[in-house]
């Protein structure tokens, strides 16, 4: 498949998470909109560095440029889990402190 | 690679020092030695006397200037928590914890001073940021703190995503994740997409906005206020200063060998951000009746500054966010630890510290005129050495003159908490004020006044 199909469809799944983001007023949701961007990176990346390779193969049939944004995906996917145990915390200890998960709710630090 | 190694090592230790011990001030030693091993190594590392050598296949690049900024960071968490380690221990009986935590955040700067590439990049500024969310919101049982923390968080993570996908879209149009990606057209001319210059901008303009961000910038400052005033005032004090200089340092390193990229557009970019990261931070803080908000927009304010070592980006902006760092880190770590002291967070709870609380009113006016960089200060000399460099990479003169009038209005409300200590009547409340406390504060007024009338050590210690 043509690479401009994964690009497309990788920016509209990151389009709807930030869409989601500005959007959805619940917090849970909100976070699942960022987990979609940066799943949506991780196709991308995925993509290219295919795309990377089959460019290199060309030339050299030993090829292993394109290894990198694979294993930059295998990053993301830790940092994404590290995040996640961390924003489920902070968002249940709000939830504790204010039985709600809504995000109208911060604006009481304005005034 | 000693800063990297230890600091993570010494968070562990932290952590288990929160086992085998309740006792607080115990904790606090420990954190003060561990901090003080951690300097020791990453000075010996810069002297080249004893340095951890792995092979980082090029992840990492050492340099002299990055080990410097690493002692400074370090030197800044050591005053920091020598000043106010009592009151890390009264947010909750988790103090090693906090300490842990400060230690991982030490680890991601020592990786942004030294990164070389993206991969890194990205790791270190998680690896900054994910303690820190966990910082914020310290305060369990406090709203405040826990609405900053979730705001922090989600904000931070959303930047993170625009960051990555502009990362990946630099992978494409170069296949490579290395620092200077300059146009090598490495997407096959049959792929039809509009070619590799279009998606290199587009991903350099994301990176763009999410270091913004990071740094708090405007137009992407509007979480900074609300953080900083809900987390603890602790944990406010230690972002505003190391986590920001951090972060700067990374930005200018990302931005110093690939702006080129952008062309003419780079400096329209910047000029405009730098205009309304002073305008926004300053204007605001004139109006707020909080001086932790107001220094929260004044942090915001003095990005602006820093900025312009970016759009030099010259040897004098160099030297100018290495002393910007040093007076800005002195002058707010100092005036924090004195606010902490203060019950009362408005204008009006600091009527009359002169009279009360003498020495705490005083070195509260060094930190200030440093801030507002007024001379015979550290922030002058900053100011100064930023202005200079824009005017030897012959930037526009109108910038430097709108910064000077930025600093005259920022005078104002530095001036605002001068005015009510000295010139009101009041009884400020204030918690028990130890004598090292005080000593320490000494201490740190002199080091402005010291770095204000001569720069030039600062300076040295980076040369030789």
């Amino acid at each position: 498949m043509p690479i401009q199909y994964y690009i497309y469809f990788s920016l509209a799944l990151f389009s709807i998470g930030i869409i989601g983001v500005l959007t959805r007023r619940n917090a849970i949701i909100v976070f699942m909109c960022i987990e979609l961007m940066l799943n949506a990176v991780n196709l991308l990346l995925v993509a290219f560095s295919k795309m990377h390779h089959g460019a290199a193969l060309l030339n050299n049939a030993t090829a292993t440029t394109g290894v990198e944004g694979q294993l930059f995906v295998f990053f993301i996917m830790v940092v994404a889990a590290a995040e996640v145990s961390v924003g489920l915390a902070i968002i249940v200890m709000m939830y504790r402190n204010t039985h709600s998960v809504d995000i109208n709710f911060l604006n009481r630090l304005k005034n | 690679m000693n800063a990297i190694i230890f600091s993570a090592i010494l968070g562990v230790v932290m952590m288990f020092t929160g086992i085998f011990t309740d006792k607080k001030p115990v904790i606090t030693l420990t954190a003060i030695i561990s901090l003080i091993v951690l300097l020791t190594v990453n000075l010996l590392n810069s002297y080249g006397l004893f340095s951890i050598q792995i092979d980082t296949k090029d992840l990492l690049h050492f340099n002299k200037l990055g080990l410097f900024f690493n002692t400074l960071m370090i030197a800044a968490t050591l005053i920091f928590v020598l000043l106010s380690g009592s009151e890390i221990e009264k947010i909750s009986n988790k103090t090693a914890d906090f300490y842990a935590l400060i230690f991982f955040v030490l680890c991601g700067t020592a990786i942004l001073t030294s990164y070389n590439g993206m991969l890194m990049l990205f790791l270190g500024i998680e690896i900054l940021s994910i303690p820190l969310y966990i910082l914020t919101g310290a305060d369990k049982h406090n709203l405040k703190s826990n609405e900053a923390s979730l705001k922090y968080f989600l904000m931070g993570s959303f930047t993170t995503g625009i960051m990555l996908m502009g990362i990946a879209l630099l992978y494409g149009a170069t296949g490579t994740f290395g620092m200077a990606s300059v146009g090598t057209g490495a997407l096959p001319p049959s792929s039809g997409v509009q070619g590799p210059a279009f998606l290199q901008v587009a991903g350099l303009l994301l990176l763009f906005a999410a270091m913004c961000f990071k740094v708090s910038a405007a137009p992407f400052h509007f979480w900074t206020p609300d953080v900083y005033d809900g987390a603890p005032s602790v944990f406010t004090s230690f972002m505003a200063t190391i986590v920001k200089a951090a972060g700067f340092f990374a930005f200018i390193k990302l931005f110093a060998s690939n702006s080129s990229l952008l062309g003419p557009t780079w400096n329209i970019l910047l000029s405009f951000v730098i205009v309304a990261t002073l305008l926004a931070g300053n204007i605001t803080a004139v109006f707020q009746r909080s001086i932790k908000r107001m220094l929260a927009y004044s942090s915001i304010a003095q990005v602006g500054f820093m900025l312009f070592a970016l759009y030099s980006n010259n040897d004098l902006g160099t030297e100018g966010i290495l002393l910007y760092t040093v007076a800005y880190s002195l002058a707010t770590i100092g005036f924090f630890a004195i606010l902490m002291k203060v019950k009362d967070y408005t204008f009006d709870g600091f009527n009359g510290l002169g009279t009360t609380q003498p020495v705490l009113a005083f070195v509260a006016t060094i930190c200030l005129l440093s801030l507002a960089g007024i001379p015979l200060t550290a922030g002058f000399f900053a100011k100064y050495y930023m202005l200079a460099s824009v005017v030897k990479a012959g930037g526009p003169l109108w910038m430097v003159i709108v910064a000077v009038l930025f600093a005259a209005v920022s005078a104002y409300y530095y001036f605002k908490v001068i005015q009510a200590m000295y010139f009101k009547e009041g009884q400020p409340e204030t918690s028990e004020i130890t004598g090292g406390f005080k000593f320490g504060l000494l201490l740190v007024a002199a080091a402005i006044v010291l770095v204000g009338v001569l720069p030039s050590i600062v300076l040295n210690c980076f040369y030789f």
